[in-house]
């Protein structure tokens, strides 16, 4: 396993796009804090984005987890191109005969998308936690590490997004045209859900609840957004007369769902790259 | 002798096309071995099948006797595919080191086999400023890197400029020289008969031939004789035991051999019988003639 994954690793340590991108995700995850800056002064009014609980343990794992997973694409971009680039730079065929099988090729990659979605979730784990601990009211260890689900949901919602991605390099083997794919799946899933919820099951949940069962939708659902969770938030929507009433936590079967993604996607990696003649 | 490589009944059908029909051969150690056939005869596709990387329809291919898994195989063997194919952004350490990593081998002969193909001078440079022949020597130079059992090499001079083609020439000599299997996949007839102690020749990708390269057809050679009375020339050739066939075009006669024999007895034959030569002199077809005649194909004018 260890040889598999230092494979990959000399493969993406010389590449310069892929040390470029891999930098910009984790200095953007730390551009988090960034927000705790914000402030308006508002004439008399100032407000301070940090003062509004957003880094309140434990709602900042599910802040942070939420945001962080919004700049998943830029690994998405290395992810994808580390699978294309190994068929139109043709090394895919040397790879082999150079005497790694298939599956070992497989799982070189898929070891790779794991250790990508580990670290962004220990480096987010960090960040979070010195974050919480600067601006949190309140700051007991049993809060600071309750909600810890959160953390998993975005690990496991990486590692579904990149298997995703794997596999999308390897079927479309460009780049470019992988990650168009990528965009118009998601819209499709989007035109999928719309016509379900608006002409076939109007006025049910049916339509939901089948759409949580795609790919990409079952990803996103596994962090529900956490703004309308913000106390100010609430407030005014009480104000106004309408009641958030939303379930913001993270759900086993989701995760389920997402890991069968997963499974499904490196299978069909590698059923796909045995049945094909290079 | 020990088997490196068998094929038996080796079969690739793309669709309607069969690209390799019922193929059998075997590669035994230290030999040189090529595979001759011209462009689209199912060579690259027969290797590609044993190297892993194209699936075969039906029939058997075994490394090493067959009890290992063809990728563990794969690492003893060095195989260079038409086009070298390494990673652009790395340089040819780099590269180098990726297959060492690959074939489970230390990176300490990285620098010894870059010198045989004389890249040394350029091993910090990036793959993608190499010009075709540095990229197919350094191919080569990948491929020696776990000291293979066997090297395979397809096409490898393609599209090279004539002095690229003398350098790997030269290389793959030193390396047959040097006691290494070798099977060398070319359309290219003296590639073959420089290089090569046996000859598998394929067609349409069925095979035509396998064996020593100077066995081809157990032919003994022929004659071409001229003389004054060519009416008489021919009868008595062909009343000669020794002789299969007896052929005229031009003012030349082409008798066939059956048997061996030297230059010396038929002249001696002749001269008792009456009959003075003009020109007499002895060949032996060459591997080209042999392979067009195999393959049917009339030599391009």
């Amino acid at each position: 396993m260890l040889r598999l994954l230092e494979i990959e690793y000399h493969k993406l340590r010389y590449s310069r796009s892929a040390k470029i991108l891999v930098l910009t995700y984790f200095i953007l995850i730390t551009f988090i804090a960034l927000i705790a800056s914000i402030e308006f002064n508002l004439g008399a009014i100032n407000f301070r984005v940090a003062d509004q609980g957003i880094f309140n343990f434990p709602y900042i794992w599910h802040f942070n987890s939420y945001i962080a997973a919004l700049l998943k694409l830029f690994l998405a971009i290395v992810i994808v191109s580390m699978m294309s680039n190994e068929y139109t730079n043709r090394t895919l065929k040397q790879n082999l005969i150079d005497g790694l099988s298939k599956k070992e090729f497989i799982a070189s990659k898929f070891l790779t998308v794991m250790v990508f979605s580990l670290v962004s979730t220990i480096f987010l784990f960090i960040v979070s936690l010195i974050l919480g601990l600067s601006f949190s009211d309140f700051t007991e260890v049993s809060i600071i590490f309750s909600d810890m689900e959160y953390m998993i949901a975005y690990f496991v919602k990486l590692t579904g997004f990149f298997a995703f991605c794997m596999f999308l390099g390897i079927l479309i083997k460009r780049s470019a045209f992988a990650l168009g794919f990528l965009f118009i799946w998601w819209i499709l899933e989007s035109i999928v859900y719309g016509v379900l919820k608006w002409k076939v099951f109007r006025d049910s949940e049916i339509a939901d609840n089948i759409a949580r069962f795609f790919p990409l939708e079952s990803m996103s659902n596994l962090i529900k957004e956490p703004f309308s969770r913000l106390s100010a938030v609430q407030t005014a929507a009480t104000q106004i007369g309408s009641e958030i009433d939303k379930d913001y936590g993270i759900h086993w079967d989701q995760l389920l769902i997402v890991l069968i993604w997963t499974v499904i996607f490196v299978f069909l990696s590698h059923k796909l790259l045995k049945k094909r003649d290079l | 002798m020990e088997t490196i490589l068998s094929l038996k009944d080796l079969t690739k059908k793309y669709g309607a096309l069969t690209a390799v029909d019922n193929l059998s051969f075997t590669i035994k150690k230290g030999n040189v071995y090529g595979i001759l056939g011209p462009n689209g005869s199912g060579k690259s596709t027969t290797l590609g099948m044993v190297l892993n990387v194209v699936n075969k329809t039906s029939g058997e291919f075994a490394w090493f006797g067959g009890n290992i898994k063809t990728h563990e195989a794969l690492k003893k063997v060095g195989a260079i595919i038409e086009h070298p194919n390494f990673y652009p952004y790395m340089t040819a350490v780099q590269n180098l080191a990726l297959v060492c990593k690959i074939k489970d081998v230390p990176k300490d002969k990285i620098e010894e086999k870059l010198e045989i193909v004389n890249l040394l001078d350029r091993k910090n440079s990036k793959f993608s400023t190499f010009s075709l022949g540095m990229k197919q020597r350094l191919a080569i130079a990948s491929a020696l890197l776990n000291d293979p059992e066997i090297l395979i090499l397809d096409e490898p001079t393609n599209g090279l400029d004539p002095q690229g083609i003398h350098q790997i020439r030269e290389i793959i000599r030193k390396i047959a020289a040097g006691g290494t299997t070798i099977l060398l996949a070319s359309h290219l007839l003296d590639e073959v008969e420089k290089v090569c102690s046996h000859v598998v020749i394929i067609r349409n990708g069925k095979k035509l031939y396998s064996g020593p390269v100077d066995a081809i057809n157990a032919s003994h050679g022929f004659f071409e004789l001229q003389a004054k009375n060519m009416q008489l020339l021919q009868e008595l050739l062909i009343a000669h035991p020794g002789i299969e066939n007896v052929s005229a075009k031009k003012n030349v006669v082409t008798a066939i051999l059956k048997e061996p024999m030297d230059a010396e007895t038929i002249n001696e034959y002749l001269f008792e019988k009456g009959l003075s030569l003009s020109y007499l002199v002895k060949r032996k077809e060459s591997l080209e003639e042999q392979f067009l005649e195999l393959t049917n194909q009339t030599p391009s004018a």
